[in-house]
């Protein structure tokens, strides 16, 4: 390595590549069904007889294999990442803290906040390399993608193909790490295991320091969860559905229990390289996935109510401490199933579930509070919180000088930030109206809820009818009648 | 009048080292001007001469000086008064700094968090671009950051990046890696910096494909990548066209109608073939295990993990039967591995008894429990609840035909002998069953650990033992008579 005093003295790159322009994305759905159906060769799934590939001919099989040889590196990544997109996690944080300052290695974590190197459209962050093994898969879940009955393209990459594209992205900063899931190929072990060799690989050979996320399959092998936790950051397993018998109905090849059973190996996991680290005895403790695990729900492909939902997060969180239970609204895929048609995803609704979710785990509410009993639905126009308070203004309207944290906490408006900084604030100076925007609170909603040293709100207000009206978005014009 | 200088944008130590001796000598901050070396001098002003600090010291805060470190690297050329002013009134009020609402306070923590996250987005945003390859590349990469953050976001690249040779061009200065140390030179122009890097067009098709169209969220992208970085991201030119296209993209999907679900491509594994050499004289306890765990009885298989079945020999002479399973047992899956678990163990080597030969199980095979955060509040089964799980219970019995069945605890003793039965009154002495086993009730061993006082807890866990000594009696009997 030499040293660089100059940034002057830089050459400029010399390498040039062919130009970009069209989108991969959208050749899935433009591509004639046929030959859509016969990228089924790119991977390792063959054919058996050309007469099984719906009467194309012979010449056309052989120019079509010939390019799944070579099929290159960024096709599969287009595909393979096309397949991973309905995962919503994200996360890079939460994990041990590691560099690479010694100079053996390359890498570090964020352990803080984790880095989101880019944002999709999609509002998404783009921390981690999020891909799929092999998009092939024994399943035949209807709202997946990578379904078996699927006609998507399908591809496999290469454990060597994974590490080398994790590490070029990271040199150039494009990511905090991989993000690595697969589709069920002859298994649960075999995958688990093609999985694993992916992040032994890159933290043994490659000495790489950087996040690692993997997917774990149920039922595997201990022996392969240890070794997943030992390379990994963070371990997941999707619960998919709220409820057992959607999984059943929309998942048949998954079953409920043996994901809950492995849930629970994990935990017992974790727990046990935690106490070791709190001992600290004379044994270093087996590392295991210091960032945890985490799941994904689907909504809105069954018929769940945000009620049942919340409660199985709620049973999720308490049984396997999860970091996160993710959720994720269901999305339009390209080939659906017949049996699930298709709808815009419920984006909204999906809002107010992470909204509801961390009423549960920063603000103190259970999850049975939170969604009115009757309705079972929580309401879309207003925000979780809000409505709660509105269902229960007899608790209004609250002195912000001297209620309890757990009280301000269920202000509307007032987030954890402001809530300690109001109690940090009181014990020193009385708190004005003029003060909530040095405290970040929106004043509308707010205001009728709490008491200041300079406010008072009308009961009238509190009690009436229309406080309800007042915080509903206001609908659009759509047009003027003549 | 005082007319500072300061040495440059980022100079912290001449800042604290000016306002120290403005303050030691009672200089109002409204007597005082700020400005940094570089700047155009301000001609014809007349200058105080420089303050010699006189002797003696004054506290501040720590908070105060972190909050000054990431405050002075703010592009606003009014931060060396505002932060002057506020040292000056924290003299008066040391406890400034906790009151959040005053607009002093607000507007340096503001600066510190703007600071903090254009580093926290540079971190983010920095794209490396390689210059020469194999062992002569070098990365480099341009950005514009909006306050004085290049020296405090390097490090970061240091330790992340320590195996690669790294600069970082700025307007305002550059940083630079050479494995060993960073050093820092003054700014260049774009034209300075590599245009192109051979993995940008992979990482694009990533960014395309990894994008859902379904869920277009575009003031979310923003919000969190605003416009301002777009300019030096390589895959900000895709925004637009991904944008145009999404909602036909998304409709297209919605439209178009299901093809023909195609084809399996299963491939599976053969099954493992079972274990031909089991013993058969556990056939009975293993067919009872198998259709126990899809057990639907009761309600509360559905919170549950897992049925936990008793654990031990089929020829075992003494049952053990407690009350359900705890947390750990529901995740492990076997029953007594928890903290009661290990009392009972501690008191079974006691008594005499080895509890690999004893079967293990207990009157309800679910966990009942509330979930409250993190944790799981246990919950006393029901008779409902009892009754229904009974059958295992009997089953269990009627295949191990024991000796002796030891009921710990009163739910057990409500499942062993039909009916509620008072430990207290029946405790310490063999009782005949109507099939000519016996029957020995004594507490439960979590209730050993509930217990409050020491005292009470050691003389209530001998008689925990000297009950299982009347067990262990039996045992030592039948083993005789056979």
């Amino acid at each position: 390595m030499r040293p660089r005093k100059f940034a002057s003295v830089l050459v400029r790159a010399v390498l040039m590549r062919r130009s970009s322009g069209n989108f991969g994305l959208y050749r899935f759905f433009l591509v004639n069904p046929r030959l859509a159906h016969l990228f089924m060769i790119c991977s390792n799934i063959k054919l058996t007889a050309p007469a099984e590939s719906i009467g194309i001919n012979a010449l056309a099989i052989h120019e079509w294999n010939q390019r799944d040889s070579t099929m290159d590196v960024q096709r599969k990544l287009e595909i393979l990442a096309d397949a991973a997109k309905y995962d919503a996690s994200c996360a890079s944080s939460g994990t041990e803290k590691r560099d690479s300052s010694d100079g053996k290695g390359l890498g570090s974590t964020a352990p803080g906040m984790g880095i989101c190197h880019s944002y999709a459209p999609d509002g998404r962050c783009i921390s981690l390399l999020k891909v799929l093994l092999t998009n092939a898969c024994n399943y035949d879940c209807l709202y997946c993608v990578n379904r078996t009955s699927s006609n998507v393209p399908r591809a496999r990459f290469t454990v060597d193909e994974v590490v080398k594209l994790t590490i070029d992205f990271y040199r150039r900063n494009y990511i905090e790490g991989l993000f690595l899931s697969s589709g069920i190929i002859r298994s649960a072990d075999y995958t688990m295991e093609q999985v694993v060799s992916v992040a032994r690989k890159l933290r043994e050979e490659h000495h790489f320091r950087g996040y690692i996320h993997l997917k774990t399959i149920p039922e595997a092998d201990d022996a392969l969860i240890a070794e997943a936790g030992k390379y990994a950051d963070r371990l997941s397993i999707n619960i998919e559905m709220p409820l057992e018998n959607s999984l059943a109905k929309f998942a048949p090849e998954k079953d409920m229990r043996a994901i809950r059973r492995t849930m629970g190996r994990l935990r017992l996991k974790l727990d046990e390289a935690q106490e070791n680290n709190q001992t600290a005895t004379q044994t270093k403790p087996p590392r295991f996935a210091p960032a945890g695990q985490s799941t994904q729900m689907i909504i809105g492909a069954d018929a769940a109510s945000d009620k049942t939902i919340l409660d199985t997060s709620a049973n999720l969180y308490g049984s396997y401490r999860l970091k996160r239970v993710y959720y994720s609204a269901f999305s339009p895929i390209p080939d659906a199933s017949r049996a699930l048609p298709l709808v815009p995803p419920p984006l909204l609704r999906e809002h107010r579930l992470y909204q509801a979710d961390w009423l549960m785990r920063f603000y103190g509410f259970d999850a049975g509070e939170i969604v009115e009993e009757a309705a079972g639905m929580l309401p879309l126009d207003i925000d979780p919180k809000l409505a709660w308070a509105l269902r229960h203004r007899d608790r209004f309207p609250l002195d912000v000088a001297t209620a309890s944290r757990e009280d301000l906490l269920r202000v509307p408006g007032f987030g954890t930030k402001a809530v300690d900084r109001i109690i940090a604030t009181r014990r020193l100076t009385s708190i004005r109206l003029a003060d909530l925007a040095r405290l970040h609170i929106p004043q509308k909603k707010a205001l009728p809820f709490i008491v200041l040293s300079d406010h008072r709100p009308s009961l009238h207000l509190l009690d009436g009818a229309g406080l309800k009206e007042r915080f509903k978005p206001k609908a659009t014009q759509l047009g003027f009648g003549f | 009048m005082h007319h500072i200088t300061l040495d440059n944008e980022t100079d912290f130590d001449g800042w604290r080292k000016a306002a120290r001796a403005l303050a030691l000598n009672d200089v109002k901050p409204s007597d005082v001007s700020w400005r940094v070396a570089d700047d155009a001098p301000e001609l014809f002003e007349p200058t105080a001469p420089p303050l010699e600090p006189p002797p003696g010291t004054f506290n501040v805060p720590a908070k105060f000086v972190e909050l000054a470190e990431a405050a002075i690297l703010h592009r606003n050329p009014e931060r060396f008064a505002l932060l002057y002013r506020l040292l000056w009134r924290l003299r008066q009020n040391h406890d400034l700094l906790d009151i959040a609402t005053d607009p002093d306070v607000a507007e340096v923590a503001a600066m510190a968090k703007a600071v903090r996250r254009d580093e926290h987005k540079m971190h983010a945003f920095v794209r490396f671009r390689e210059v020469g390859r194999e062992q002569n590349s070098h990365f480099v990469a341009w950005f514009e950051p909006e306050h004085h953050i290049v020296e405090l976001a390097a490090p970061f690249f240091a330790r992340r990046f320590a195996d690669m040779p790294w600069s970082i061009l700025t307007p305002d200065v550059c940083a630079h890696w050479d494995g060993h140390a960073v050093s820092i030179t003054p700014g260049v122009s774009k034209s300075e910096a590599p245009t192109t890097d051979r993995l940008e067009e992979t990482w694009r098709r990533y960014y395309a494909s990894i994008f859902n169209p379904a869920r277009l969220k575009v003031t979310a992208m923003q919000n969190e990548m605003p416009k301002k970085y777009w300019r030096n991201l390589p895959e900000a030119s895709l925004i637009k066209p991904l944008i145009e296209s999404a909602e036909r993209t998304a409709s297209a999907m919605i439209a178009n109608a299901a093809i023909e679900p195609h084809k399996s491509q299963k491939r599976l594994e053969p099954a493992k073939v079972q274990d031909m050499a089991r013993n058969h004289d556990d056939d009975d306890l293993e067919t009872l295990r198998e259709e126990a765990a899809g057990c639907r009885a009761c309600p509360l298989w559905k919170d549950a993990t897992q049925t936990v079945f008793g654990e031990g020999p089929q020829t075992a002479r003494i049952i053990l039967v407690g009350e359900q399973p705890g947390d750990k047992e529901d995740l492990a899956g076997k029953p007594f591995v928890g903290p009661a678990g290990q009392m009972l163990d501690r008191a079974l080597e006691e008594a005499g008894i080895d509890r690999s030969t004893v079967y293990v199980t207990n009157a309800v095979k679910h966990f009942k429990f509330v979930p409250r955060g993190k944790i799981r509040l246990h919950q006393k089964p029901n008779t409902p609840e009892i009754k229904a799980c009974r059958q295992w219970y009997e089953r269990e019995l009627a295949a191990i035909k024991p000796d002796l069945v030891v009921a710990m605890g009163a739910t057990a003793a409500q499942s062993v002998f039909g009916k509620i039965t008072p430990i207290n009154k029946n405790r310490g002495r063999l009782i005949d069953l109507d099939d000519g086993t016996r029957a020995l009730v004594t507490v439960h061993p979590s209730y050993l650990l509930r217990l409050p006082d020491a005292d009470a807890k050691a003389r209530e866990y001998q008689r925990f033992v000297q009950d299982l000594k009347i067990a262990a009696d039996v045992l030592r009997k039948s083993a005789h008579a056979a």
